[in-house]
């Protein structure tokens, strides 16, 4: 009788913070997309009550920043944080400062990363989440600052952070300086992971270059979700240099697993009840029970 | 001289690879080889010798080979996961038994290959960087060459970077950066100039530390100089609490960034 009692209460309870897809819809207009996979169009609405997967053919649609936090997270638990930063054009390089205009005007962000912090079954976590619509997700100092700032936020309020990475690579835009964005983060990173905070990373599609040689490879857990691509090196590049046809799957998430660099790979439908368990489970300190 | 002009300088064959650095600044060297997981990459030359008389010191160098053969052996100074894996190996063991580290870096950028994916070129590279972040032993890194882009970070993570005056230090080959951008290769000078690459736009970025006078036709004395920098900062990294040479580190890199927060 008592397990019943509880599994009713647990289930009331999780129903209550289920994320809102309606509040979102009602904010997002109702456009018609067109999907990659089979080229049949799908309303967005009937999208985002599908975890933005075709309805035909399965294939994922590629999700901002908001949207992603907002599908995933308990419901109103969110707040996006560190927002003021701004790319800027230091090297004068040539159409950077286009890129940047129409980026923004298409995503209406002002880069390529979300963080903040939010809610999952109860659990607070800090999440960043990189949007490949805005120049590929490329890393520049607005990204790498972000992203350092939710982590040092993250580790002084002991919370664990999940990242969804997504990227092109560095920004070349900016030079050296992006180069250096991955130590930037992967300090941050360490820092975090020394006082023994938790760190997963679900790898998106795609996720490439200096982003997979960085904070994406750095989680204590890393999930990915099913198709993905992820891997260092182009594709394109690495047939040019090697002069051969590369398998079909070559750095897919199904790839990465099968040679041992991920840890599982998750269909979104089931990611945030996962997440929601890893946090369970590691919200008891093996010391403390 | 132009990006450029630098740029095929810093590649050219004549220039001495790391192993002549690390044979000319230490004394009793030994090699180290393998990652002791897959294998050994013939890219890394690294191991343990006295950088002095009483200054025991690990020393990490990608070698770009001298002739044919060995530059395919070594396949041009391109490392592949498991060099990197050695090269972490061998910082680890620095750390253990309190020595410093010093990395001489001079690649294209990491190998690029179907094995090189399969084997996590990611993966290593981003292991490196982390790990290198938390090293409780000094670490210094000289680019001797080119520094390209994640392949050279994966072993530039450190306290102190330096870079010879006609290196460079690339997030992108201007070649690639050429052929993304503007679908042409050969544009490789406009891209060299508008990446800025070249050793004084990094000290101006404050990205390194210093520059160092080359002189190949005194190969001795310039490696004496280097020999000389090394044990000052040594000295300077060593005399400090253990705590905040991480500490320092972080910031070193926290700092790094151009952004408005104007609203």
């Amino acid at each position: 009788m008592a397990n019943i009692f509880t599994n009713i209460t647990n289930f009331i309870q999780s129903t209550s913070q289920m994320p809102d897809v309606e509040a979102l819809i009602r904010k997002t207009e109702n456009v018609t997309l067109v999907c990659k996979g089979c080229n049949n169009e799908a309303s967005k609405h009937q999208l985002l009550r599908n975890h933005m997967i075709c309805p035909q053919c399965g294939k994922y649609f590629r999700l901002g920043g908001k949207e992603r936090i907002r599908l995933l997270a308990d419901r109103k638990s969110y707040t996006d944080m560190f927002d003021k930063f701004e790319s800027v054009d230091f090297l004068e390089f040539p159409g950077y400062a286009e890129k940047l205009e129409k980026s923004k005007k298409s995503t209406s962000e002002k880069d390529a990363v979300t963080v903040g912090t939010a809610r999952l079954g109860g659990n607070e976590f800090a999440y960043f989440v990189m949007d490949s619509r805005f120049m590929m997700a490329s890393m520049g100092s607005v990204l790498g600052e972000k992203i350092t700032s939710i982590f040092e936020y993250a580790t002084e309020h002991s919370l664990p952070v999940i990242g969804f990475t997504a990227s092109g690579g560095a920004r070349m835009q900016e030079g050296i300086i992006s180069l250096m964005q991955m130590a930037k983060v992967s300090g941050a990173v360490k820092r975090h992971s020394n006082e023994g905070n938790l760190y997963i990373t679900v790898l998106t599609d795609p996720t490439t270059g200096g982003c997979t040689a960085s904070f994406a490879m750095q989680g204590d857990i890393i999930l990915a979700e099913p198709k993905a691509l992820v891997g260092f090196a182009g594709r394109r590049v690495v047939e040019q240099t090697t002069k051969s046809k590369l398998p079909d799957n070559f750095q897919s998430a199904e790839f990465l697993l099968e040679h041992g660099f991920v840890d599982a790979i998750i269909p979104r439908e089931k990611l945030r009840e996962t997440l929601i368990n890893i946090l369970n489970i590691h919200s008891v300190k093996g010391g403390k029970a | 001289m132009t990006p450029y002009e630098k740029l095929k300088t810093a590649r050219a064959s004549t220039r001495p690879t790391g192993s002549a650095y690390v044979n000319q600044i230490f004394k009793n060297i030994i090699e180290f080889h393998g990652d002791r997981r897959y294998g050994d990459d013939a890219a890394i030359y690294s191991g343990i010798g006295y950088l002095d008389d009483d200054i025991p010191a690990t020393f990490i160098a990608i070698d770009k080979g001298t002739d044919l053969q060995s530059r395919i052996q070594k396949n041009f100074g391109c490392p592949k996961p498991e060099g990197y894996r050695k090269a972490l190996r061998l910082m680890k063991q620095a750390e253990k038994f309190h020595r410093p580290v010093i990395c001489f870096v001079d690649t294209l950028g990491a190998f690029c290959g179907a094995e090189a994916e399969e084997r996590g070129q990611g993966q290593a590279i981003a292991e490196n960087i982390l790990e290198m972040m938390g090293l409780n032993t000094p670490v210094i890194t000289i680019v001797i060459g080119e520094g390209g882009s994640g392949g050279a970070l994966a072993l530039a993570t450190a306290d102190k970077v330096y870079m010879l005056e006609n290196a460079v230090y690339s997030v992108i080959s201007p070649e690639g950066c050429a052929s993304i951008l503007w679908k042409d290769s050969g544009k490789v000078a406009d891209a060299a100039a508008c990446l800025k690459i070249t050793a004084s736009d990094m000290r101006e970025f404050k990205v390194i530390e210093g520059i160092i006078t080359e002189d190949f036709d005194h190969f001795d004395k310039m490696c004496d100089s280097i020999r000389h920098q090394l044990k000052k900062d040594l000295k300077e990294l060593l005399s400090q609490p253990k705590s905040k040479l991480t500490d320092n580190r972080y910031h070193r890199f926290r700092r790094i960034g151009f952004f408005n927060t104007e609203e």
